[in-house]
């Protein structure tokens, strides 16, 4: 293993071996910066070891905005060996990494954590719960996430990425034509961070149903409870099917079975339908929850209730049903007959209708509003448009006979960017603003965030509007390089530029985030949005019991409700005395749990079946541990409680 | 086959429409929106009309975005309505519920009309078969009928319906050619079937479109359409002139590399059913049966 992987960086790129020193320089750095300013056990005990969901939340948040760095970066570089025809930028072998990488990193590692983030931020707080159903659960399914993503991101420097793009179809998957560790690094992270995931979808969809305030019915519920909910609805029943591909994916490289090779009887489709009986459904787990945050910012910065809530209920429940029935749509051109192809083409347009609704339910709740045009909703808003245009392509991509030709072309590259960037992620960046003063008592700077914001939206158009012509051109995904007659090279240079504007926009965010860190107003009453819901009653940052004593909800937006109510002079009815709170106890067991996953995971790369087992041995000692512990609580007395409250 | 009846001056509204949203005026380079035979041209129709369609939603969300977020920011002396309680209107969500299901209706009709109409040959002229094999990183044609086979180059009769039959001697790939028509897979051990026809005479670009891999990026082809004479011409003159493809031959083709334009006078008649064989083909038989459209249905 170790000389595989000495004769592996020797051969590499040298842009490879270039990152490779600076990832170990890195590491030394942040190893002396937490040695010198002795922040060791800070970190192990306010953070590691943690269980508490808003932390969780913020770790999520951090990998994510890493990962989103690392995931732009490879999306730059692709974008720079593109710019003209014949460029020698980067190799073919090199290019092939890089997008893989850069789609799984981005569907896996950014746009999970983040939905993740949101979800661990604000779920709990809104429902008025004092923490998720099973906090050490929720810290395993994060270190399970951390150390599928750090796997996934060691294999450019140790052995080779893989190659074989972000769906690593069989056969090019297979031993056969990709014999290197890459793959192998593809199937196990993906499974250890797909585990952690499907725990988050259970996790919360118990909370939800079971650990609301007294007087929260299911129709009282904040919409961003709802996308949640039916978000994790998706998870628990897709992500089987990618553990079972991945599974029989791994079986085929690791053990030699042959599940996805025609010549022993097995069939290449099976992974094709397994891979989007989750792929499909991924996407609207990554959407579902940003329909929630636009319609709580949306409602908060029209100041006015959220229009027609219980179409948008039924619209997201609709969704999360509609999404098991278009899978297809991304093989209508493996030969399937025409009956099949005509059904999974009006499935995958019928998702057009319920998002149809939601976006002029939005519309109608600005209408006769008082629209602040803060960070938040000024990324709602750019998602109006971005996600209407994606939808109109979406639906053009879902009629089969269009789908034949626009199949592997750039027009899809240019649609799902379209959905995933102007859907997923201007959705998030719209989420992370709105409760970041929540998370950290502070809120980022409006100018900065502004010039970030217009740099990454002319940034976006400059870049994908260019692909969805390119498309027509005849372009194809994946191509490494395209020689001059093909006319693809001004779009292309076009595109490459509008890709720089979105890195700058990036920029102007994590230099918002270090000025604002310093200089950014202090939130000082909770509530700086003047919000509806229940997360905005509580102090900024919350105290990690988050209420002191659990809200009753007598109506939608029950934080307005009640300031309403008081306004009117109207007092809240005396509250009871408070009661001590029992939490659950930090645990280093999720830690090291994630990390034996981690080592199962290397070793199996490498076929190296001792380190593997080891790993594995480390997994069962984890649970053993964690089912003989008997006290895994503790109780805050009533005087602490008083104390935090007062501070 | 008789062509869906859309005026020629609809046509160039469409088409105008259409360059209109990519920008730009260049048109020959948009071979999407250059059909060259009858089943590019469905497709193409299939293409205006999706877009057209979802415009109709797309424009009023755009006009009715500006215009609220205008009249009614949050600014001093705004003296626009302010209805903070108001959330709910059954007339308006029917509206919105029932034009997005109307459209999907419609759509769904031609949608599923067009993709029958794909399976059945796009003439009624007598079609002729050619046996396609992708591998790393060539594209390789047999004419059954004639017995040449050639390498990164199709010759086919202007106005002939052409089944194509895919299969692959490796990773997956995708066959297209944008100007006849849409694509269709090749699959190791599995046969898929295309058809594709040109109206006229021309070299239309074909490419492999789905990754296989290092040399993906150079799997193209041409395909060449002549009237039937000067094809016949061709075949002979293959016959007569190009090497034979031996097994050894095919053998060296097999293996991973990019290659030019190659010509060959024969191959071994049973060479065709071994590749599918070699890649599993008796299981993918087993399942599935011979296909039907052998016959030309």
């Amino acid at each position: 293993m170790i000389n595989q992987i000495v004769e592996y960086l020797r051969n590499a790129d040298p842009l490879i071996q270039m990152s490779a020193v600076a990832a170990v320089l890195t590491l030394l750095g942040i190893i002396f910066a937490l040695t010198y300013f002795k922040k060791w056990g800070w970190l192990w005990r306010e953070w590691i070891t943690t269980v508490d969901h808003k932390k969780i939340g913020i770790m999520y948040l951090i990998c994510a905005l890493l990962m989103l760095f690392r995931g732009g970066v490879d999306a730059l570089l692709m974008r720079t060996q593109l710019a003209f025809p014949n460029m020698n930028f980067l190799d073919s072998q090199h290019y092939n990494e890089i997008f893989s990488t850069h789609g799984t990193i981005m569907i896996l590692f950014v746009a999970m954590p983040l939905i993740f983030a949101m979800m661990n931020i604000a779920v709990p707080l809104q429902i008025g719960a004092r923490d998720v159903a099973f906090p050490f659960l929720n810290a395993v399914s994060f270190w399970l996430f951390f150390f599928g993503a750090l796997l996934f991101n060691l294999s450019f420097i140790l052995g080779g990425s893989p190659d074989a793009g972000w769906v690593s179809y069989p056969p090019l998957a297979e031993l056969s034509h990709s014999p290197g560790p890459g793959i192998n690094y593809y199937v196990l992270s993906l499974q250890i961070s797909g585990i952690g995931s499907i725990a988050t979808g259970i996790n919360f969809i118990v909370t939800i149903l079971k650990m609301r305030a007294p007087g929260m019915t299911l129709m009282k519920m904040p919409l961003f409870c709802w996308s949640v909910l039916a978000s994790c609805i998706v998870i628990i029943f897709a992500f089987p099917a990618l553990t079972v591909a991945l599974a029989l994916l791994g079986m085929d490289r690791i053990f030699g079975t042959h599940f996805f090779t025609m010549l022993h009887g097995g069939n290449p489709m099976m992974y094709v339908n397994l891979f989007w009986v989750w792929g499909h459904p991924e996407v609207y787990i990554a959407i579902l929850p940003v329909y929630g945050i636009l319609s709580e910012v949306v409602s908060t910065f029209s100041r006015k209730r959220i229009f027609g809530y219980k179409s948008m209920v039924a619209s997201l429940m609709l969704i999360s049903v509609i999404s098991y029935f278009v899978w297809v749509h991304h093989f209508f051109t493996m030969g399937a007959g025409p009956g099949v192809n005509s059904f999974f083409a009006v499935a995958s347009m019928a998702v057009g209708i319920p998002t149809g609704v939601k976006v002029f339910n939005w519309l109608f709740t600005m209408f006769r509003g008082r629209i602040r045009l803060t960070l938040p909703m000024l990324w709602s808003l750019t998602f109006i448009p971005c996600f209407a245009v994606g939808g109109a392509t979406g639906i053009m991509l879902a009629s089969a006979p269009a789908d034949y030709q626009f199949h592997n072309s750039y027009f899809v590259i240019a649609h799902f960017h379209q959905t995933l960037i102007g859907g997923a992620v201007f959705g998030l960046l719209a989420g992370m603003y709105y409760w970041w003063p929540k998370m950290f008592g502070f809120k980022l700077n409006e100018t900065l965030g502004k010039w970030a914001f217009w740099f990454f939206n002319i940034g976006f158009y400059v870049c994908f509007m260019p692909q969805y012509a390119l498309g027509f051109m005849g372009m194809t995904r994946r191509v490494y390089t395209y020689p001059a007659e093909t006319g693809w090279g001004t779009l292309n240079f076009v595109s490459t530029i509008g890709a720089y504007l979105m890195g700058i926009g990036f920029l102007f965010i994590v230099v918002q985030i270090l000025y604002s860190i310093r200089y950014g107003e202090r939130d000082t009453t909770g509530d700086p949005w003047d919000g509806r819901t229940l997360e905005w009653s509580l102090p900024s940052p919350v105290p990690h019991y988050n209420f002191a004593q659990i809200p009753t909800v007598n109506e939608r937006d029950a934080w307005w409700e009640m300031k309403q109510q008081r306004k009117e002079g109207i007092l809240p009815p005396t509250k009871e005395p408070l009661k001590p709170i029992h939490m659950p106890n930090n645990s280093s067991l999720p830690f090291f749990m994630g990390l034996a996953f981690f080592v199962a995971g290397f070793g199996l790369v490498f076929n190296q079946f001792i380190i593997a087992t080891v790993g594995l041995i480390g997994v069962v000692v984890c649970m053993l541990w964690r089912s003989l512990e008997k006290d895994t609580g503790h109780w805050i007395s009533v005087d602490e409680i008083k104390q935090m409250e007062a501070s | 086959m008789k062509k869906t009846g859309i005026s020629s001056r609809l046509k160039q509204v469409l088409f105008s429409f259409a360059l209109l949203f990519l920008l730009t005026g260049c048109s020959d380079r948009f071979v999407l929106l250059d059909p060259a035979g009858p089943v590019a041209r469905t497709e193409n129709w299939n293409i205006m009309i999706t877009f057209l369609l979802s415009m109709l939603v797309v424009i009023p969300v755009l006009a009715i975005m500006v215009y609220v977020v205008y009249r009614y920011r949050d600014r001093p002396g705004n003296k626009a309505p302010y209805t903070p309680n108001w959330d709910d209107s059954k007339i308006l969500e029917v509206i919105w519920w029932g034009i997005p299901i109307l459209i999907v209706a419609i759509l769904g009709v031609f949608t599923v009309r067009d993709t029958f109409a794909l399976t059945r040959p796009p003439s009624n002229q007598k079609p002729m078969t050619i046996q396609v094999v992708s591998l790393d990183w060539k594209w390789m044609f047999f004419y059954p009928e004639s017995n040449i086979a050639t390498v990164n180059y199709v010759e086919i009769p202007a106005g002939v319906p052409v089944q194509f039959v895919l299969t692959a001697d490796a990773p997956m790939n995708s066959f297209w050619v944008p100007q006849l028509g849409g694509q269709m897979y090749t699959m190791p051990g599995m046969e898929m079937y295309l058809w594709l026809q040109a109206d006229r005479p021309g070299v239309y670009d074909g490419k492999g479109a789905n990754f296989t891999g290092k040399g993906f990026a150079h799997m193209n082809f041409q395909v060449v359409a002549k009237p039937q004479a000067e094809f016949e011409l061709w075949v002979k003159s293959v016959k007569a002139s190009a090497p034979p493809l031996t097994k050894e031959k095919y053998n060296q083709l097999v293996k991973p590399s990019i290659a030019d334009k190659q010509l060959y006078s024969s191959y071994p008649a049973t060479l065709y059913r071994e590749i599918v064989d070699k890649n599993g083909g008796m299981y993918w038989r087993m399942h599935h049966g011979e296909h039907e459209s052998h016959e030309h249905h």
